[in-house]
């Protein structure tokens, strides 16, 4: 589904990612780690689109595509999802209005009927209640007041919504407390199917207490240093970032 | 009859002097109705045009807007020989299609065929100003004239030389006035004598004590033709008296459009206004506010979505004469194209007003490079115990919140629509009475496109 080859990408003329390689599979969920300032978000962000990231090298196939070359709402109607892990309040727009043009937006690319407001209401209450949001949330400008771990709930939310191929979490977890942990959790597991892949960014190991990843990955200094199973995490809880370093270096 | 003074013809400029065969031959007809105040009123002012001219940049007033294109223009004065204009045209152009009071006026000019008010009370006035020259000619003499001055600059003198209709208001002590009422002001230079009509609507707005009135008040025009409104209201609010007051200016992209609104407030009244400029080419609102006594409040909001080469001025002036006085000002724009836009709010509080509580903040959005926007804050504050702020701010569309959209799925231009849409609905929101949100609403939701004016939108107080 994903295919990120020897990627190097830059922000204002700093190298942040130094030759990246990676293969995601369908049905597969994958958890990036690394201490801060290791490139995990430029990762996720690079992969949505971000303006502000120069791509200088290396390529990334996504379903047979070559993802670097689409714009980010082509790549957002073409299934990928990122759950930001500063999300943007939009003041003056609810959510409601947001999440039915984007879902109306998706569909239309894929050529199905848009969703009229009673259906999409309906809908997005469901979803709801599976993020433990209050149904005047719905009404309320896009993030403007929310708490983080409102916010954090809101990209699930979205997510659960638009019901992407390939979902990418940055830092989700960051700043949650224990229940917010667990409704974001679900919210990703609910999301776990054969023919979807996740893409979990994160710096600590809690999350994936709920989130069993299949593949654990550490990135240190802009590439991969070491990629293993669910293991990998508790080791790195234990032994911290310095123990791959060394190892890295060994 | 009264003829020309020679004095008077020997001060006028060159621009000036082509006004003068359309004043004497308005004397000769139109001029001779009405009593001798108002006869001495009018030349009096033309005098003071004719003397004073158009005004020009050199004036810190205007030092942003030239209004060289107007003083060029040979006007045609409009006339009451209207051009055929059938009822459904009027229903097209009217922005409510409730069924509200509704004064329809084309180039200036009463139209009864074409109006309809349902509301009637003991001395409640809903009607022209034409009429009450003859009828009500010792009312009208309180108000008229008395609130604008006609030496305010060129263009309230000439709209006083030339005083003949307009919407007259009044509504007296303890009433309220339920049902909105639209005044429709239809331009058009269709089926006149070669030439480009100038009309110069005069309105007169009087809320008595303790009452209360909602008036919306739009400018549209028939054809994308040029043609000049040169408009003057004075708004009069007694004691303890509201008024809700939206004003959409949606003239023909080529017109020229000068209004200059005077309202003057009583103890405790309420001025709640929402000015609205979509239209014209070269456009110029005063708006000016005397808070006379305590208590009074007022809250202005403004909206102009400019594009092309539109020039749309908006000055206002909030005077806080006396203590506790309430201003709250909100004016926001978006621009694009090569269209330039100018807010000047000044707020003058006088030494004797403590306790005043005066707020001014100007927005703009820049859709594109080449659009400028000029903003100007003026406070001068002369009491000490008062609390007063001003922001400005002009910017382009948050990056991040276009990449939020984007990565959604939501396409460029959908994107810049729904916050355009949202910078907007601020001053949408700030208005109190549902149905008047709801026709500002509805017009936003023609601009940027959405499907459904409720949903989308976030309601209620956030």
């Amino acid at each position: 589904m994903l295919e990120i080859r020897h990627l190097h990408v830059s922000i204002e003329g700093n190298e942040i990612l130094k030759g990246i390689d990676l293969t995601v599979r369908k049905g597969e969920v994958h958890a990036i780690m690394g201490p801060n300032g290791s490139g995990k978000s430029t990762l996720a962000r690079v992969l949505a689109g971000h303006p502000s990231y120069q791509v200088t090298q290396g390529e990334v196939r996504y379903q047979d595509k070559d993802l670097l070359t689409l714009a980010p709402e082509v790549r957002a109607r073409e299934g990928v999802f990122q759950a930001f892990q500063y999300p943007v309040e939009i003041p003056g727009v609810s959510n409601a209005y947001f999440l039915k043009a984007a879902l109306n937006e998706q569909r239309a690319f894929r050529g199905q009927e848009e969703l009229d407001a009673v259906d999409f209401l309906e809908t997005l209450k469901q979803k709801m209640k599976l993020v433990e949001m209050d149904s005047s949330f719905a009404n309320r400008p896009v993030n403007e007041g929310f708490s983080g771990g409102e916010k954090k709930r809101n990209e699930i939310l979205q997510m659960l919504v638009l019901e992407p191929k390939l979902a990418i979490l940055d830092e989700t977890d960051s700043g949650l407390d224990i229940d917010a942990l667990k409704v974001v959790a679900s919210g990703v597991n609910r999301l776990r199917s054969p023919d979807r892949a996740i893409l979990i960014v994160t710096h600590y190991q809690r999350l994936l207490n709920y989130i069993t990843p299949d593949f654990v990955h550490v990135l240190v200094d802009g590439r991969i240093v070491l990629s293993g199973d669910k293991q990998l995490a508790f080791q790195l809880e234990e032994k911290g970032y310095e123990w791959v370093r060394e190892s890295a270096a060994s | 009859m009264v003829t020309m003074n020679p004095e008077i013809l020997d001060k006028k400029t060159k621009e000036t002097g082509k006004y003068v065969p359309l004043f004497e031959a308005f004397e000769k007809t139109e001029g001779k109705r009405g009593a001798a105040w108002i006869r001495k009123l009018r030349q009096n002012a033309f005098a003071h045009f004719c003397h004073s001219g158009f005004p020009t940049q050199r004036e810190e007033d205007w030092r942003y807007t030239s209004v060289g294109p107007i003083e060029r223009t040979p006007f045609h004065l409009a006339s009451e020989t209207l051009p055929h204009i059938t009822v459904q045209a009027v229903e097209r152009l009217r922005p409510c299609t409730l069924n509200w009071n509704r004064l329809v006026f084309v180039n200036g000019f009463f139209c009864r065929e074409f109006s309809h008010v349902s509301d009637a009370f003991e001395d409640l006035n809903i009607g022209s100003v034409r009429e009450a020259i003859v009828s009500k000619s010792n009312q009208l003499a309180s108000y008229l004239a008395q609130y604008v001055r006609y030496d305010q600059n060129g263009f309230t003198a000439l709209n006083t030389a030339f005083i003949q209709d307009g919407a007259f208001v009044y509504v007296p002590e303890g009433k309220v006035l339920e049902r909105p009422l639209e005044l429709v002001f239809i331009s058009t230079s269709r089926e006149t004598v070669s030439g480009t009509v100038l009309a110069q609507p005069r309105n007169l707005i009087v809320v008595g004590p303790s009452s209360r009135a909602t008036i919306v008040e739009s400018y549209v025009s028939i054809d994308q033709e040029t043609y000049c409104n040169n408009v003057v209201t004075e708004i009069i609010l007694e004691e303890s008296a509201s008024l809700e007051y939206l004003r959409l200016q949606k003239e023909s992209g080529r017109a020229y459009h000068v209004s200059t609104t005077k309202v003057n407030q009583a103890k405790d009244s309420v001025f709640s206004s929402t000015c609205v400029d979509l239209g014209g080419i070269l456009v110029r609102n005063d708006l000016h506010v005397d808070l006379q006594e305590e208590g009074a409040k007022c809250f202005l909001n403004g909206l102009y979505l400019t594009s092309n080469e539109q020039h749309v001025d908006n000055h206002t002036l909030i005077n806080h004469p006396r203590p506790k006085g309430t201003s709250q000002q909100l004016y926001k724009g978006i621009l694009d194209g090569r269209s330039t836009a100018v807010f000047s709010g000044k707020i003058f509080v006088h030494q004797d007003a403590q306790k005043t509580d005066a707020h001014q903040t100007n927005k703009n959005l820049l859709l594109s490079e080449e659009a400028t926007a000029d903003t100007k804050p003026q406070l001068e504050i002369y009491a000490d115990d008062v609390k007063c702020t001003h922001g400005a701010a002009v910017g382009q569309l948050d990056k991040d919140s276009l990449f939020y959209l984007k990565s959604r799925g939501i396409g460029e231009n959908e994107a810049r629509n729904i916050l355009s849409y949202a910078f907007a609905n601020e001053v949408a929101q700030r208005i109190k009475i549902p149905s008047i949100r709801a026709q500002l609403n509805d017009l936003l939701t023609e601009r940027y496109g959405h499907r459904s004016a409720g949903e989308g939108v976030h309601h209620g107080s956030a």
